[in-house]
């Protein structure tokens, strides 16, 4: 497997600020790879910086095996953004819109008008885009990066303004292009979405990345408790520390919290109690390691 | 030239679409033509007031001789006192005062009005010279009629009114579109998305070179054949034609010019405000408000630092005044070098983004 993005000791200050302190990570062909981290990390510019929309203070990257600094026309075919502020010809219809950036790209019309279908906006065809939802603009832009079918596909913050459901179609949409053998790059703040789309997250904060690797490996090495949460009520606070195993135990009134270490334990002991109203088993996400990676909660 | 056209495109139906640029570019100066034209175009000579000091029999004879053509022209009050004569000039309640000693014919008239002061001299003068046609018993050569003469049909304001206007909406559709496309698209990220593209940024600003370009021609058009509807009368000359040139060179240095405010400005509000103090001053000392022949002298040497001087003096000779091809030539060069500098400016100042 060749590698598609290689980013070795990146830097970048605006200012005092350091935005990209030495980042250093490697994309797989194919990959589907996110950085995740709250507003403010250096997401966005290190994307800016792969995507040659910026140069670096410091560090190598090579994207296709070519520099993307300076503006490098041999290499902009091949791959497709999604900035994240959408941008689009003022007071163009969905279709034209994407005719239009197609047509930048060499491609016909009908295969622009195909890309419609793809993310849902068939029926939006002669809409303005000054007139579609956040969400249905944000789809747009996403189609635009899409268009010219391009190798290596980076999306910031793609899902940023959507409701649950239109989240959940461009997941579909994400895994389906990904599945076609490209390469993906996405910032996210969403936990979830680190966790169910990519093949590999980097947890980045303060311009940093602090972890790096696969969501359930990243998730299963914290080993963290497993949280098991019933209604208050059913047991006492008393009652459910001496379950076997329990290691810790709140309760505030609506559910009553045990965190364990051994959970088929606690489970099978509260199930002998018929104590499982209202059951629900929490694993680890990546929320408890940026918990424990920085020492504070996270907040996107 | 890959993108061009479906750059031009958009564009171009983005500007269609755009109520706000239509108003102001094409109908708003349209409007002001139209009003113009109708309160003024057929407006020749304006008539003028003059005054007969005692008596000057050159002047009775000529209105027993031209009758209701002078009359058109002239309306004749009778004072016996000089002095209150005088001061009404002065005043500027007559145009002129006219008094005769001996042969000799004085005219007294006010720098106030300068239009009205020549129009006295030469309505008197020509009375004079047919006088000394007749005392000089051949057939007279000039009748009286001579006065109606004195408007000359190329002087007919719609003339002027015309490529003045026209030259306001040029300039203002041009510097608004360069200058609101930049900073929309600087601002808004399209550059960034296009600078994603494998599109050379040169085809980017040809396109929009290309569609102000177009979109010139048909204002010119529409103010052309509105004009030279019977109720304006505008009458072009043989080499019209050469004011095509002088519109796309005067459409360039605007779109240069508004290139530069937009590279220069930060949003859309601060581009509009800079323009709109720009062009205020520009319609008036650039000549598209009242011919700058009959203008003060230091507003027409001020007005040689106008751009929109240029354009507008280049259609006039072509179009208003009917002087030959070669008449519009140095407006070109003037009009052209301005372009050249001010994209260099523009280019220098170029950002893809506000970061
Ligand atoms: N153009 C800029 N000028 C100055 N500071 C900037 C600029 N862009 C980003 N920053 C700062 O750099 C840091 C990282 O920003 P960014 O890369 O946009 O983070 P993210 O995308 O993870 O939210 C932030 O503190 C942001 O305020
Ligand atoms: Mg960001």
């Amino acid at each position: 497997m060749s590698q598609t993005i290689v980013v070795d000791g990146l830097t970048k200050s605006y200012g005092d600020l350091r935005a990209v302190d030495g980042v250093s990570f490697a994309v797989e062909e194919g990959e589907f790879f996110g950085i995740l981290g709250p507003n403010g990390a250096g997401k966005t510019t290190i994307l800016e910086i792969i995507e040659g929309l910026r140069e670096a203070d410091g560090g190598e990257v090579s994207v296709l095996g070519l520099p993307p600094w300076p503006r490098n026309p041999a290499l902009l075919p091949r791959i497709g953004v999604q900035l994240q502020s959408s941008s689009f010809f003022e007071r163009l219809t969905t279709r034209e819109q994407l005719r239009t950036f197609g047509s930048l790209y060499g491609v016909p019309a009908t295969k622009a008008d195909a890309m419609m279908e793809v993310v849902g906006l068939a029926d939006k065809a002669d809409v303005q885009v000054e007139r579609l939802s956040g969400g249905q603009a944000q789809r747009l832009s996403i189609a635009c990066a899409l268009v010219h079918e391009p190798e290596l596909v980076f999306l910031d913050e793609p899902s940023a303004a959507l409701d649950p459901q239109a989240r959940r179609n461009l997941w579909d949409v994400l895994r389906g292009i990904n599945t076609e053998g490209r390469t993906i790059v996405l910032t996210t703040h969403y936990m979830d979405e680190a966790e169910i789309l990519c093949d590999r997250v980097a947890i980045m904060d303060g311009g940093k990345i602090l972890q790096m690797g696969p969501p359930a490996t990243l998730v299963r090495d914290l080993d963290a408790p497993v949280r098991i949460s019933i209604a208050s009520g059913t047991l006492t606070e008393a009652q459910a520390r001496e379950l076997p195993g329990a290691a810790e135990v709140s309760d505030d009134g609506i559910s009553l919290v045990i965190q364990t270490r051994d959970p088929s334990t606690v489970v099978s002991a509260m199930a002998r109690m018929e104590a499982l109203d209202g059951v629900q088993i929490h694993g680890a996400t990546l929320e408890d390691l940026f918990l424990t990676l920085t020492g504070r909660a996270y907040r996107a | 030239m890959s993108g061009f056209k479906s750059l031009s495109w958009a564009m171009y139906l983005g500007f269609r679409r755009d109520g706000r640029a239509m108003f102001f570019s094409l109908l708003f100066p349209l409007m002001f033509l139209v009003l113009f034209g109708t309160l003024f175009g057929h407006a020749t000579t304006a008539k003028v007031k003059v005054i007969e000091i005692g008596s000057v029999p050159v002047l009775d004879q000529a209105v027993r001789q031209g009758g209701a053509d002078l009359a058109k022209v002239l309306t004749i009050t009778r004072y016996a006192d000089r002095s209150a004569a005088l001061a009404k000039v002065g005043k500027g309640d007559q145009d002129g005062a006219v008094e005769q000693l001996g042969d000799t014919v004085t005219v007294h008239y006010s720098a106030a009005d300068r239009v009205k002061a020549g129009t006295v001299q030469s309505i008197v003068g020509s009375i004079v010279e047919s006088a000394n046609v007749a005392t000089s018993g051949r057939p007279p050569t000039f009748t009286l009629a001579a006065p109606v003469q004195v408007e000359d049909s190329s002087l007919k304001a719609i003339q002027f009114i015309t490529p003045g206007m026209l030259g306001w909406a040029l300039s203002s559709a041009a510097m608004f579109g360069a200058a609101q496309t930049l900073v929309s698209w600087r601002t808004k990220g399209i550059l960034r998305r296009l600078r994603l593209s494998p599109v050379p940024i040169r085809n980017v600003f040809a396109a929009r070179v290309t569609v102000s370009l177009g979109v010139a021609l048909v204002q010119t058009a529409v103010f052309l054949f509105v004009a030279q509807l019977p109720m304006f009368g505008l009458k072009l000359s043989g080499s019209w034609w050469m004011s095509i040139p002088v519109v796309l060179a005067g459409v360039m240095a605007f779109l240069s010019i508004g290139m530069v405010i937009g590279a220069w400005a930060k949003t859309q509000d601060s581009a509009q405000t800079v323009i709109q103090m720009v062009i205020f001053p520009m319609v008036f000392l650039g000549g598209s408000f009242f011919p700058l022949d009959n203008a003060p002298q230091w507003l027409q040497t001020v007005s040689y630092l106008v751009p929109l001087r240029y354009l507008n003096e280049g259609m006039l000779n072509v179009m208003g005044r009917g002087l030959g091809p070669a008449s519009a030539l140095p407006q070109i060069g003037v009009l052209l070098a301005i372009t050249l500098v001010a994209s260099l400016v523009g280019i220098r100042l170029f950002r893809w983004d506000d970061s």
